[in-house]
């Protein structure tokens, strides 16, 4: 299970993290995170050794969404040592799956 | 390897659901693959679809999307995961291979890619994409509250998401590559937005590039009389200008039109037997989800009709001829002549004490058997004997008994 963020806690958990961290900004209403959701939850489970999780729902939060420089989802973003260092979007999650995330991961960790 | 399936549909938008729902419901087999976890297609990314029949009031796409592979499931439709990155339709198994490393094996395949937004192809436009660029309204539009976005085109699609945006954005602007006035969207939805006092338009123009430094910015439009180029500031860029098909893994495979677009008739047969195509991705005047669950249930139907005739064939004609010679009997409810020729032959083999076989096919219901053996004439009777036809006698004057009892020497 991935620990859903709030914009409470968003700073603490990511912007002041160690290591790599990878946030999926989605919202119940968008069909497409809705379907990537079971895959990165599991991907999650996988990677947990190599990289800390999170899903953040856009809902109502969007101002925070923003401040990441967030203005359309799904869009999975990776953070090291709390600095924002890349970013997925719809295309390439769609197009490659969850190898796109396995490849970042790969390309983040090295 | 998988289990044979009767109908593998590829896609699990409106074409393919409903493909399902009819082929599932005949007792076939059937699957639908597709890349997403969640059934829909394009259709789930469009709030607003209040034209598909009986669904109004506030109806949306991935509501109404959620209903049709509720039906399909209900009817035993099997819902399957991957990306198809190749297929092989040579043989009489169809297979379908996926990127995750399956492969499907089915007697019919059903093509329901459907077709990804158009990008504009301007300079900013993959850059800020995610970052004010967005071809999704359901997904999107709650960035956008009290915000100023653009929407670029005027088809159903740009004009009623248009629409959809103003409940959230402070302005939306419509760029319009015509002239005033002109809209390429329903009559309805036109009036509607012309009336609407939160949109803005700009006519005759076209997005030369999408500019922001992390997000949008600002548009640069270009008024395509005067070559005029402007800056138009934005925090959005909505792009609903049309699809391209999703057909690349199709290439070299079936006939696609010079734009990517599946070719079939009007029962969506594509050249290639037992492979129909259907939905978005197919060539066709109305790109809608009406016209592509049409689209499915014509598929289906003539499909189970072609499996049914595939079976025929198959276990009473060649499997039987390998036994003892057998008679396909092509005749027509219709045509009276035909079927006084049926009924001598029928008294022939009689009197043959089950050493010949007999099967009779309603020509016009068993096309494809009848183009197959080149069957021009009804009524005709072909003799086969090892699997292969070996003979024949075409016309009511020329099937008579002597001639049936000559042709069985």
């Amino acid at each position: 299970m991935m620990e859903h963020l709030t914009k409470e806690n968003f700073d603490e958990k990511v912007l002041n993290s160690k290591g790599v961290v990878m946030v999926d900004f989605f919202s119940p209403k968008c069909v497409p995170c809705m379907a990537l959701m079971p895959d990165v939850e599991k991907l999650a489970d996988e990677k947990s050794d190599v990289a800390t999780f999170f899903a953040f729902d856009t809902t109502g939060n969007m101002r925070m969404a923003m401040k990441q420089k967030v203005m359309g989802i799904p869009a999975y973003l990776f953070y090291k040592d709390g600095e924002k260092v890349a970013s997925l979007d719809k295309d390439i999650l769609e197009e490659k799956g969850m190898a796109a995330v396995t490849d970042k991961l790969e390309e983040l960790t090295v | 390897m998988s289990e044979l399936y009767d109908l593998l549909i590829i896609g699990a938008g409106p074409g393919g659901l409903s493909a399902g729902i009819y082929g599932s419901r005949a007792k076939l087999k059937t699957a639908i693959l597709d890349k997403n976890a969640e059934p829909g297609g394009q259709a789930t990314t469009t709030e607003e679809l209040e034209n598909y029949p009986g669904f109004f009031n506030g109806s949306t796409g991935p509501g109404i999307m959620k209903k049709f592979a509720e039906h399909a499931k209900t009817f035993g439709t099997e819902f399957l995961r991957g990306t198809v990155d190749e297929v092989d339709f040579s043989g009489p198994v169809k297979k379908v291979h996926t990127q995750q490393g399956d492969t499907y094996e089915s007697k019919v395949v059903i093509l329901s890619p459907g077709a990804n937004p158009r990008k504009i192809n301007v300079k900013g436009e993959a850059e800020l994409r995610g970052k004010g660029v967005s071809y999704c309204a359901t997904c999107d539009a709650d960035f956008f509250v009290d915000l100023d976005v653009v929407v670029v085109g005027n088809g159903d699609a740009a004009i009623e998401e248009a629409m959809y945006l103003t409940k959230f954005a402070a302005t939306v602007t419509v760029i319009v590559i015509h002239e005033k006035g002109n809209l390429d969207c329903n009559k309805a939805s036109a009036e509607k937005a012309m009336k609407n006092p939160k949109l803005k338009w700009v006519w005759n123009s076209t997005v030369e590039e999408i500019a922001g430094d992390e997000l949008v910015e600002k548009v640069v439009l270009k008024n395509i009389d005067t070559g005029e180029l402007s800056d138009l500031e934005t925090n959005g860029v909505f792009v609903f200008i049309g699809t391209v098909p999703h057909t690349d893994f199709l290439k070299g495979k079936v006939d696609l039109d010079d734009r990517g677009y599946i070719i079939t008739n009007d029962m969506m047969e594509t050249n290639v037997p037992g492979v129909y195509g259907v939905g978005d991705a197919r060539v066709k005047y109305l790109r809608q989800v009406v016209t592509a669950a049409s689209d499915g249930a014509i598929a289906s139907s003539a499909a189970e009709k072609y499996l049914s005739e595939l079976e025929t064939l198959q276990n009473d004609v060649l499997d039987v001829s390998k036994e003892k010679p057998v008679l396909l009997a092509f005749w027509a409810p219709q045509i009276q002549e035909s079927i006084d020729s049926i009924a001598a032959v029928d008294k022939v083999v009689e009197g043959k004490n089950d050493q010949v076989g007999l099967v009779k096919l309603d020509t016009y219901r068993a096309k494809k058997t009848a183009t197959q053996y080149k069957v021009d004439q009804i009524p005709t009777v072909v003799l086969f004997k090892d699997d292969k036809d070996v003979g024949r006698i075409s016309g009511a004057d020329n099937i008579t008994p002597e001639a049936v009892e000559a042709l069985l020497k």
